[in-house]
């Protein structure tokens, strides 16, 4: 069984919100939209995004890492969303996994988001219908784009390819392996959704000088002469024993 | 829903920042659908930033000016009290005035561009005019930049150069501002942590790129260059430098003469060498041979030169460059440099060995044939895998030159110039050092009816270039290229209106300002400019009487004007990136490319290039007019496609497709079917060089040549690094009233010698040095959210939801023992000025430092917001807390000097000084201050809307 | 939580009108098995009527809570799996079940249909109102369960949730009961007032149970386990968004905590304290005005619980929303 789901590299991602704002390019104008702004220009502009880029602070100075911190449905296994929808609405698809809603059903109850402990759902509130990220759907399997095309939005857009996306299920995919090997791992464990999507996390490289590395054959100083070096009268054994 | 709708996908370039993308628009029924990075630009291969995917609510958006307007007679500038005029009113008024003062005096007339991307165009215009009253934002942005790499190794970073991520195993990045070449930078970034390369940033603030560096090390801002020299001087006392690499391409081994009381005193010696045809750099210095411990002729085959010692050449004490730099380091020890940096001495001197020991044991040889200058063929191309990158936090300060110039000459210690893994040039660059382009140097050169002789910006290489009267007084407006700032390669923009206002050094008549918003986050000390620009003379006439301003938008500087021409967006106009402007090339070769449009213009939207040819051609401009005196282009496309440096010069704005059919690249003839090409082939030329002309092309021979022959350069020379800058010690020189060029004015000699060392070397900033560091003891600076670029998005209904507001990161521990909480409302306070805002604490930001996001904050009502929108509720600037000008620091002097660098006139946006204190605020004064009268709408703005369902085709 | 005042009234209406229910069946139980005197239809009838008026008011303020009440039909649909469905369900059920049991004893049609061994015979409204009160519970459980259910909203999910829904809705309901009956049939009152004072402590004591233990609840999900970095100090910086979300206004009630606490006493005493010192003083002096009064006041406590009760619940999807910039 195919469970589609997006892998984000906290390793890479530096924030930047190309995969919120070409998430909504996309699917204001697309089957999920439109996507509602309220006050675009007003006092708190506020609208329903399918996607959002925090930024929280680990530690304190000096040692401190800023994360950035994508967010978006993640397709739970165990979608809590889905058994509360009382129409029928809210629904998981056999054939991928993905998670989505069916605006025509949907009531605009929000009992959904209540029961998603991530806070992934927003309704839209000029349509009152709930949306939420669709994976692009209405993308990956439009055969009248190219397969590099047939990815969600968020994943062509993201400028360090923080957003890895395919078949978490299939053990060869790029997204389970890039789980196996980087240490991928779900949010929020203790509420048994086993979220489809994954997050990458913060990973080090650190360079160990040894002393002796100090110490170098090809020291140019050597050559331009400027390596201490005693002169003839200074005072030396020779002065002092005879053997 | 979509079925029977019309789908059109248009390819272009993207215009939401400065770096350049290709994109695709995807339109339903002519409305923008979605834009979508093009996979097959060389740029961003496919990708696209927050911005870039935000062009439709730019498209779209009620800021948008759509109608020529003029002042209301009586009202206030800065009222925003307009009503719309005909383009021909616009364009005959403006051919009246300007022609008036052509006719006249040139200089009257002041043209000031923002981030603009066509500074070849609107250069030429200026010129053609004859003002030398000319500059683009370069002088407020990152001149230093410019200017301290390009005098020191002939490229610099961004559209010049940068670094080789693809190769690299260490990468520092020190003060990078993440709005710069985004998009690349990540896709390099990423692959480069990818594979396992260790990213070092170096920066007072831990955001964007930053945050996921292996390494942050904070510093003190304005300090850059106190550690650039400690590692300097850890490399050299390590002996971690490449030897071989200085020897053979810097000037390192050069000798220079050490005799104080000779007139040559810091100069290189000289002999007689061959003259050869044109050259620009003879190579006639001497080296001091280790073998037969001679002076030879640098260069000679089989001599090595001693790069330390003191030698006697006929009774002159000389020494090699490389000695004077040991000596200058020699005091700058980490343990120095950890007092003024706050960088512990430990960290300095590991991250110089992690830069020394990676440059050395990790090289890269490259399979790559090439040959050398001096004819010597070598099989391999060597890396020394370490790369920076730098930016504004370098360069937005009063020392950042040399400070750029420490860089440049670690860099070049590391040998990491145009190497694999290290430092890339982009073709033009690297160009002869300094470039050849030269302003005029007398008065004289503004003449009525007359084009400029010369180029409004160029680069001096000596005080004769200056562009000064005869009693060293400045012939710009804003003093560029004047003994105040005497290498202002990029002029000084950031004081244009502060002189005009003062009439200092003259006054003007029409000041015409491009995209930039002077009267607000582009300007220093906005509160008083803002006055300055409606100021009156006792007659009651304007101080700067008249002021156009060319704009998409209704920014806070468009409430100024007293003519608005109002611009279209990106979407709407035909546009080059051209190699004669600020080019987008690759490291492997010259990359150029084109905006088409792909939406009409919205209401009587007219692109400023249509703006210049139309005003170019009424007021009969040379380059704009036939030998008969007719209108020679019929409009910017036309005038792209024909257009010629000189008559068959076969160079002109675009390099790909030339010649009649198109088959030629970089020089040919114009091509009637060019436009049509771009379009087909993604809107970009990608010249790919040959493999050996891909590195070391300062010295590449093959490469040099090709450049050459292109017209790219006129000199095929080897560009020698500055290890040492002999350009700054003829302006020592100078000062010191040696020599035969010209002398800085008296009350300048002393600036001019303490600045133009020949050698980098550390100072405070010229605003701490004016300050009471105590009862002012935190800098204050910007940061660039990647989701904005400067002033621009607020209009933009999805990216001002991700930046409202903008609050001051303030340590957390910093704010504490100020009293403040998280979320406080504050004041912020500098000798110069104050704001109220709210203050956020943060772990990330260096204790004795505080910031906020650039240019967030909006005058009320400003770029078609309501007037209770957060961004200037809540928002603020810290523009108001610098000064344009500081006294001058001689004491007892009535003088003031441009807040700048005093070598470039860089503008010192990072060198303010704040205090913070919490403010008492009752109910309903939750609001920052300053605040200013609210704007309302101007005609042609379209409504805004409260509730928006973007869907792109709806109307139909 | 946001307190939807949509669900608030939804959950305090039905609530009342259930227990007005049950308290009238209670009535009509006793009376059969002549532990209390028979009454005439009049009591049962305007009961209903008045349940009737509630819980409609109930549904009208549950419609506010749609986006699309047009569509609430297909709310029906889900109930193998969704408690709001099954509530659905149930709600329309009881409420033609009131309107019957209602409609019979108003036109006094209520035939014997069978007897019971013991010779009681079970009459129409009888069998309407015993299925009247499994509905009644079952709603009782359907809208406690609604919230009981969402196993991460921890304030909410234990049994003294249900159990809670069961004894507030029914103290109100019979206070109301007692309320009416003082005016209709005042001999009956006495009962009703009993079994209202006993059942408002009793749900004073449900209450503060969880009000006990949600006071000692330890946050199972943290930012740790929320963005999945193991470090004891993390903060946030910026939610991603400046003007707010659906996310910054449906899960927070954006008062201080001072207001939670104020309201938490004004619960306790108006739901409980009060109203059981006004059902003891109706009872000793018979005054129906007093007992109408403890059910205005009980009900505006309930108000206050039901806020209170919204209000206390910390999603954790708020970890992810705490700070603009």
């Amino acid at each position: 069984m195919t469970q589609l789901a997006l892998v984000i590299d906290l390793n890479v991602c530096v924030g930047c919100h190309a995969c919120v704002t070409n998430c909504k390019e996309w699917n204001t104008s697309g089957e999920a939209g439109p996507l509602v702004d309220q006050n675009p220009y007003g006092k708190d502009p506020t609208g329903t995004f399918f996607n959002r880029v925090q930024t929280f602070e680990v530690g304190e100075f000096p040692n401190t890492e800023t994360v950035h911190f994508p967010k978006s449905c993640l397709h739970c296994e165990e979608p809590p969303c889905v058994p509360v929808c009382p129409t029928g609405a809210s629904y998981k698809r056999k054939e991928d996994g993905i998670v989505l809603v069916d605006y025509d059903k949907c009531i605009g109850c929000k009992y959904c988001s209540w029961a998603c402990p991530y806070g992934a759902r927003e309704i839209d509130e000029h349509q009152k219908v709930m949306k939420k990220c669709t994976l692009c759907v209405d993308r990956i399997y439009d055969t009248t784009m190219t397969a590099e095309e047939r990815r969600p939005a968020c994943v062509r857009a993201c400028p360090t390819s923080a957003r890895l996306f395919g078949d978490i299920h299939d053990p060869e995919s790029e997204v389970s392996k890039a789980i196996r090997e980087a240490g991928g791992y779900q949010l929020m464990p203790e509420w048994g959704t086993n979220p489809a999507n994954h997050y990458l996390p913060r990973r080090k490289t650190k360079l160990r000088i040894r002393e002796d590395e100090l110490e170098r054959a090809d020291n140019p100083l050597k050559i331009d002469q400027q390596l201490p070096k005693p002169g003839k009268a200074e005072p030396s054994l020779d002065d002092v024993t005879s053997w | 829903m979509t079925q029977q709708s019309v789908q059109e996908v248009k390819n272009t370039t993207c215009y939401m920042c400065a770096c350049r993308c290709g994109i695709r628009v995807h339109l339903r029924d002519g409305e923008v659908r979605y834009i979508d990075g093009n996979p097959d630009h060389p740029l961003n291969k496919g990708v696209i930033c927050a911005k870039g995917s935000s062009g439709i609510m730019k498209q779209y958006s009620p800021a948008r000016l759509t109608r020529p307007l003029k002042r209301k007679a009586g009202a206030e500038r800065g009222a925003g009290e307009f009503e719309p005029i005909s383009w021909e009113e616009a364009f005959s008024t403006l051919a009246e005035r300007l022609g008036k003062i052509r006719a006249t005096d040139p200089k009257k007339f002041a043209l000031f561009t923002g981030r603009d991307q066509m500074q070849a165009l609107t250069g030429m215009f200026a010129r053609q005019f004859g003002t030398p009253n000319y500059a683009a934002h370069g002088g407020f942005c990152s001149v230093n930049m410019a200017a301290g790499m390009i005098y020191t190794i002939g490229g610099s970073f961004w559209e010049f150069g940068g670094p080789d991520l693809d190769r690299a195993k260490l990468f520092v990045m020190i003060g990078t501002a993440e709005d710069h070449h985004s998009n690349p930078l990540k896709i390099a970034l990423s692959k480069f942590k990818r594979d396992g390369g260790r990213f070092v940033s170096i920066n007072p603030v831990r955001t964007g790129y930053s945050a996921i560096a292996d390494e942050w090390v904070p510093i003190r801002p304005g300090t850059d260059g106190a550690f650039l020299l400690a590692v300097i001087h850890e490399i050299i006392q390590k002996g971690l430098y490449d030897r071989d690499f200085l020897v053979q391409y810097s000037n390192a081994g050069e000798l220079v003469n050490c005799d104080e009381a000779s007139d040559e005193f810091g100069m290189f010696l000289r002999t007689e060498v061959p003259e050869e045809e044109a050259c620009y750099d003879p190579q006639d210095k001497l080296w001091w041979d280790r073998k037969t411990n001679k002076p030879v002729v640098t260069h000679a085959e089989g001599v090595d030169p001693c790069l330390l010692g003191e030698f006697k050449l006929n009774g002159t004490p000389v020494k090699p460059s490389f000695q004077l730099l040991y000596e200058r380091v020699k005091d700058y020890t980490p343990e120095w440099a950890e007092g003024v940096t706050g960088i512990p001495a430990d960290t300095i001197r590991r991250l110089a060995y992690e830069m020394g020991v990676t440059a050395r044991d990790q090289r890269i040889e490259l399979p790559i044939a090439w040959t050398d200058s001096w004819g010597k063929e070598h099989d391999t191309v060597t890396g020394n895998p370490v790369a920076f990158h730098a930016m504004r936090g370098l360069a937005a300060h009063s020392n950042g030159f040399q400070t750029i110039r420490a860089l440049a000459i670690l860099m070049s210690l590391l040998g990491t110039i145009d190497r694999p893994g290290g430092f890339r040039h982009k073709v033009p660059f690297p160009r002869p050092i300094p470039p050849c382009a030269r302003t005029p140097n007398h008065p004289n050169a503004v003449q009525p009816n007359k084009p400029l002789d010369g180029m409004a910006l160029g680069w001096p290489a000596d005080p004769d270039d200056l562009f000064v009267d005869e009693n060293g007084g400045p012939v710009r407006l804003d003093k560029g290229f004047s003994w105040e700032y005497p290498l202002s390669v990029h002029g000084l923009m950031h004081n244009a209106i502060t002189n005009a206002w003062r009439g200092d050094p003259y006054k003007i008549d029409t000041l015409l300002i491009f995209m930039a918003n002077m009267a607000w986050n582009s300007t220093m000390n906005a509160v008083e400019v803002r006055k300055m620009l409606n100021d009156k003379d006792e007659n009651g006439e304007y101080k700067i009487p008249f002021i156009v301003v060319a704009d998409a938008f209704q920014s806070e500087m468009t409430a100024f004007a007293d003519l608005i021409l109002p611009d279209t967006t990106y979407l709407e106009r035909h546009d080059v990136m051209s190699i004669l402007d600020r080019p987008i090339s690759e490291f492997d070769g010259p990359v150029d490319s084109v905006r088409i449009p792909v939406v009409p213009p919205t209401g009587e939207c007219k692109p400023f290039q249509e703006v210049l040819i139309e005003l170019g051609s009424r007021l009969k401009l040379p380059a704009f007019t036939t030998k008969d005196g007719q209108r020679k282009y019929r409009d910017y496309p036309d005038f792209i496609v024909n257009y010629e440096t000189e008559p068959g010069s076969g160079i002109g704005f675009l390099a790909g497709w030339r010649g009649k059919g198109g088959e030629k690249s970089l020089r040919g003839e114009p091509n009637p079917n060019q436009w049509e090409m771009y379009a087909k082939n993604n809107c970009v030329f990608h010249y790919e060089l040959p493999k050996s002309y891909q590195y070391m092309r300062n010295w590449n021979q093959g490469y040099l040549e090709w450049s050459q022959r292109n017209r790219i350069t006129r000199y095929a020379e080897p560009i020698l690094i500055n290890i040492y800058s002999e350009v700054l010690m003829r302006f020592r020189q100078a000062a010191q009233g040696k020599g035969f060029s010209r002398k800085p004015p008296a009350h300048l000699a002393k600036r001019v010698e303490t600045f133009f060392d020949p050698l980098p070397f550390y100072y405070d900033t010229l605003e701490a040095q004016v300050s009471d560091k105590h009862k002012y003891p935190l800098a204050a600076i910007t940061q660039r959210p990647m989701a904005m670029y400067h002033s621009w998005d607020s209009q933009n209904a999805w990216l001002r939801q991700i930046h409202a507001h903008n609050l001051l990161y303030v340590n957390a521990h910093t704010a504490r023992v100020n009293g403040i909480e998280d979320g406080d409302w504050i004041w912020v306070e500098s000798q110069w000025g104050k704001v109220k805002c709210m203050a956020k604490h943060s772990e990330a930001v260096e204790p004795g430092t505080v910031w906020t996001w650039n240019a967030i904050g909006k005058a009320a009502g400003a770029w078609g917001l309501t007037p209770d929108a957060n961004e200037s509720q809540q928002g603020f600037l810290l523009n108001h807390l610098i000064s344009e000008e500081l006294p001058a620091c001689e004491r007892g002097v009535d003088r003031r000097v441009s807040n700048s660098d005093p070598i470039t006139g860089q503008a010192a946006w990072y060198d303010v000084r704040v205090r913070i204190y919490k403010a008492e605020v009752g109910a309903g004064e939750t609001v920052t201050e300053p605040q200013f009268a609210p704007l309302k709408p101007y005609p042609g703005q379209t409504e805004r809307k409260s509730i928006w369902n973007y869907f792109a085709g709806a109307k139909k | 939580m946001h307190p939807a005042f949509s669900v608030v009234f939804l959950t305090t209406l039905i609530g009342a009108g259930q227990g007005l229910f049950l308290a009238l069946f209670t009535v009509e139980s006793y009376a059969a098995f002549g532990l209390l005197p028979a009454q005439t239809n009049g009591l049962y009838a305007v009961g209903s009527a008045i349940a009737m008026v509630l819980l409609v008011l109930g549904l009208i303020a549950s419609f506010f809570h749609l986006g699309h009440p047009e569509r609430a039909w297909r709310a029906a649909t889900q109930w193998r799996t969704s408690w709001l469905s099954r509530e659905v369900i149930v709600l329309p059920a009881f409420m033609g079940t009131v309107f019957l049991y209602g409609m019979a004893h108003w036109l006094g049609i209520n035939p014997v249909l069978a007897q019971l061994p013991s010779g009681a015979p079970v009459n129409v409204t009888a069998v309407l109102g015993v299925v009247g009160t499994v509905l009644a519970f079952a709603l009782y459980v359907c809208t406690g369960m609604i919230y009981a259910c969402l196993r991460f909203l921890r304030e909410w999910h234990t049994p003294l949730t249900v159990i809670n829904y069961i004894l507030l809705g029914g103290a109100s309901g019979f206070t109301l009961a007692a309320a009416l009956a003082a005016d209709v049939a005042p001999d009956v009152m006495p009962v009703l007032a009993g079994w209202a004072l006993i059942i408002t402590a009793l749900g004073l004591i449900g209450r503060v149970a969880a009000l006990i233990r949600n006071a000692r609840l330890k946050p199972k999900s943290s930012l740790q386990t929320a963005i999945g970095i193991k470090h004891p100090k993390i903060a946030q910086k910026a939610q991603g968004m400046m003007g707010g979300a659906f996310n910054t206004r449906e899960f927070f009630h954006g008062r201080p905590g001072s207001v939670l606490r104020a309201v938490k006493w004004i619960f306790l005493l108006g739901a409980f304290a009060v109203p059981s010192v006004l059902l003891g003083l109706g009872l000793v002096s018979m005054a129906g005005d007093v007992l109408a009064f403890a059910f205005v006041v009980q009900y505006l406590g309930l108000l206050a619980e039901r806020w209170f009760f919204f209000a206390q619940a910390n999603h954790p999807q708020n970890l992810y929303y705490q700070s603009v910039a």
